[in-house]
């Protein structure tokens, strides 16, 4: 019965093999890559992180901001992991406006990262979940299936895919942007080559700038994913254990019934 | 009640015999449980245990997360996020409900089509088909205002869209759309009318799943022969049955435990797959995503909702008959919920004598193309409204009504079935003389 239905789904993907999706046109392109934290096994690289934190502070922090991420889990496992002395003097670098008093003060660790300081630069949080970079085939998600839904892959597009031009259009700038819906973008290309120097000796070049703070608004936006893949893990092999057993139990339940002619009656 | 004949529940000792003479609940509990059942039911017999696990899920998750989340606009979004990020395991709670709305969906279209291949749905079973298409209905609403919860983009927009229908309705529509939302617009009323009620469908979809349940141990259940248990005497019914526990209890449980591993999978290493990412953006009254597209699970019913455009003859028809009252968003509206109806209606849309479709040779191939037509409605409801594929969903919705409406009564008439077994026990014994390697001559107990 289940084959059955494979199969009728199978044919029924074979009728969607119709023309091109509208939808997908004047969508962007955008290169799949292959994070440290994908598919079950793949977890956040801690200096990744380190790194995309730095970036994130020396240029992205200067028109966006982080409002939904409390700036204490920079120090937990599976994140940025930084001790609890760097997170107190990292906290310090804000200006947070207190919920009780209204009046802007020094961050503290418990505080949230401050919100974005320009109108039009969107919140960063979930922006990781909030793009998707792979469509269809035909809208059946199947390249999601295996390529994942590909928002760090859309944040590392854009910032890599400039390709210098510029326009101007009621008085804003726009530049051009190959990843970019609609191909131009309001937002001047952030990163250039060696723009920031990392501590570890990494090579700052813009596609490494770009890998690297994708990482850390994955981390932003998904900040447990490897405790979540952990419990998966477990999971899954307990679930998959009991149902061995399950199914022993079944068999040799069954095995009188299914010999013909005992009944349980008998 | 009524039905197989089997043995009850009796009181063993004095403490049971003082409790069965006041409240007999030991004797409910022991003869729903020990229900005889039939003895060939197949894998596709085992989503009603699912279905009963995926209630269980979804209030016992639901319940922890209504402690943390704010039904507030201008603190829903946050709340969710204060769950996945501070609460304990909250994001595991989180995406197992999320991700437990698709299970229970799943199970429910597989439960449904089941039952409409092998007749679950025929005397005397109709009282049982009718309030599974209840609960079918009860928990389209309940998913609908779980996902405006978030309180995300995809949420504000959807509610929007959906609410909207019943502006279509003459004369009533718009104050039924008004008392929805609790305003003129999707707004904090709706928000917390929504919450409220989403806490409240599910114990009402749980009482139905009682009755449900009632209905069909008073019938019996059906199976894949279509043969009815025999009846004539305690003896000849164990023949076709086996009790429910520990046979079929086992049996489902194996079957839960598989599916389980799989959604676990998906909530441990996938969780947003099923999900579209607009939903992480907050929802923002003032910019409209590009679009607006519902959950997997309300697809098919989406794109019929959107077949029926201007330009479709039977629309111009209805407009011209009603003298406009009928137009196309209202034509729209009712066909999506008259696919529904038509669903409920098949006990009595159905002429054939003959249950099962194993034993239906025409009615086989309009039934799988009917699954074939669910799978493209689902994909249509996902693209634009527009050519190609508003001619494929308005084809695909036509066949939706067609099978209903004018094949199942035609086919009962024109079909000519082939021979059944006999008994449940003949069929049973059929299956397992071939491959149980054990023969008759070599039983002791006959």
């Amino acid at each position: 019965m289940i084959r059955k239905i494979t199969l009728s789904a199978i044919a029924a993907l074979g009728l969607a093999a119709v023309p091109a999706l509208a939808a997908e046109t004047g969508e962007g392109h955008i290169e799949d890559h292959a994070f440290s934290f994908e598919g079950p096994f793949g977890t956040y690289e801690t200096f990744e992180l380190q790194r995309g934190l730095q970036i994130y502070t020396e240029v992205c922090a200067g028109c966006h901001g982080l409002r939904y991420v409390p700036i204490r889990t920079l120090g937990d496992e599976g994140g940025p992991h930084l001790p609890e002395d760097q997170v107190r003097a990292y906290a310090a670098f804000y200006e947070v406006e207190d919920a009780e008093t209204g009046e802007f003060r020094t961050a503290e660790p418990n505080d949230h990262f401050p919100m974005s300081a320009l109108e039009n630069a969107p919140d960063l949080s979930l922006m990781a979940k909030a793009r998707a970079a792979f469509h269809g085939p035909y809208g059946t998600g199947i390249s999601q299936f295996f390529r994942g839904i590909g928002g760090p892959e859309y944040i590392r597009a854009i910032l890599t895919s400039y390709t210098g031009e510029e326009r101007e259009q009621a008085g804003t700038i726009f530049y051009e942007n190959t990843a970019f819906p609609g191909g131009w973008i309001a937002m001047p290309p952030p990163l250039i080559e060696e723009g920031v120097t990392y501590e570890d000796g990494t090579t700052a070049s813009v596609e490494q700038q770009a890998e690297d703070v994708a990482a850390f608004l994955m981390w932003a936006a998904e900040p447990k994913l490897n405790a979540r893949k952990e419990t998966g893990f477990v999971a899954v092999l307990f679930l998959i254990l009991l149902g061995v057993l399950l199914y022993l139990t079944n068999k040799r339940i069954w095995m009188p019934i299914k010999k013909k002619g005992i009944h349980p009656a008998e | 009640m009524a039905g197989i004949p089997h043995d009850h529940y009796e009181p063993k000792t004095s403490s049971e015999s003082w409790l069965y003479r006041r409240l007999p609940i030991v004797g409910l509990l022991y003869d729903t449980l020990m229900i005889p059942t039939p003895k060939n039911l197949n894998w596709m017999w085992i989503w009603g245990i699912v279905l009963t696990f995926c209630l269980l899920l979804q209030i016992g998750t639901g319940i922890v997360l209504a402690m943390h989340y704010t039904p507030h606009v201008d603190m829903a979004f946050a709340s969710i996020e204060h769950i996945m990020r501070n609460v304990n395991a909250g994001h595991m709670i989180r995406y197992a409900h999320m991700n437990g709305a698709s299970l229970f969906f799943f199970a429910v279209y597989l439960h449904i089509f089941r039952g409409l291949y092998y007749g679950s749905y025929k005397e005397p079973r109709e009282v049982t088909w009718i309030i599974g298409i209840l609960i079918f209905v009860l928990m389209m609403g309940t998913a609908f205002m779980g996902y405006v919860l978030p309180w995300g983009q995809m949420s504000f927009w959807g509610a929007t869209v959906i609410t909207g229908l019943f502006g279509a309705i003459p004369l009533v529509g718009e104050p039924i759309q008004t008392l929805l939302l609790g305003g003129p617009a999707v707004d904090n009323a709706t928000l917390n009318r929504f919450f409220s009620l989403h806490y409240l469908l599910p114990f009402v979809i749980a009482a139905l799943v009682a009755v449900h349940i009632w209905a069909f141990h008073t019938t019996g259940n059906n199976n894949p022969t279509g043969v009815e248990v025999r009846r004539d005497s305690k003896e000849v019914a164990e023949k076709d049955t086996v009790p429910f526990w520990p046979y079929y209890v086992l049996k489902d449980l194996f079957a839960l435990a598989i599916i389980l591993a799989i959604f676990f999978a998906v909530v441990g290493f996938m969780p947003n797959y099923l999900g579209h990412p607009d939903n992480y953006i907050e929802a923002n009254p003032l910019a409209t995503p590009a679009h607006i597209v519902p959950e997997w699970y309300f697809l098919p019913f989406y794109a019929i909702l959107r077949a029926f455009t201007a330009d479709v003859w039977v629309v111009i028809i209805a407009d011209f008959v009603t003298g406009g009252i009928v137009d196309a968003k209202l034509f729209g509206v009712l066909a999506m919920f008259g696919a529904i109806v038509v669903m409920a209606l098949a006990p009595w849309l159905d002429t054939s004598s003959v249950r099962s479709g194993r034993y239906r040779p025409m009615f086989k191939w309009w039934f799988w193309l009917l699954v074939v037509d669910f799978v493209v409605l689902m994909w249509c409801g996902a693209q634009p409204a527009e050519p190609p594929y508003s001619t494929i969903a308005l084809i695909a919705s036509t066949y939706w009504f067609a099978y209903f409406l004018v094949i199942l009564p035609l086919l009962g008439v024109m079909e000519k079935p082939l021979p059944r077994p006999a008994t449940i026990e003949a069929d049973f014994d059929a299956h397992y003389s071939e491959t149980g390697g054990t023969h008759t001559a070599v039983n002791p107990a006959e």
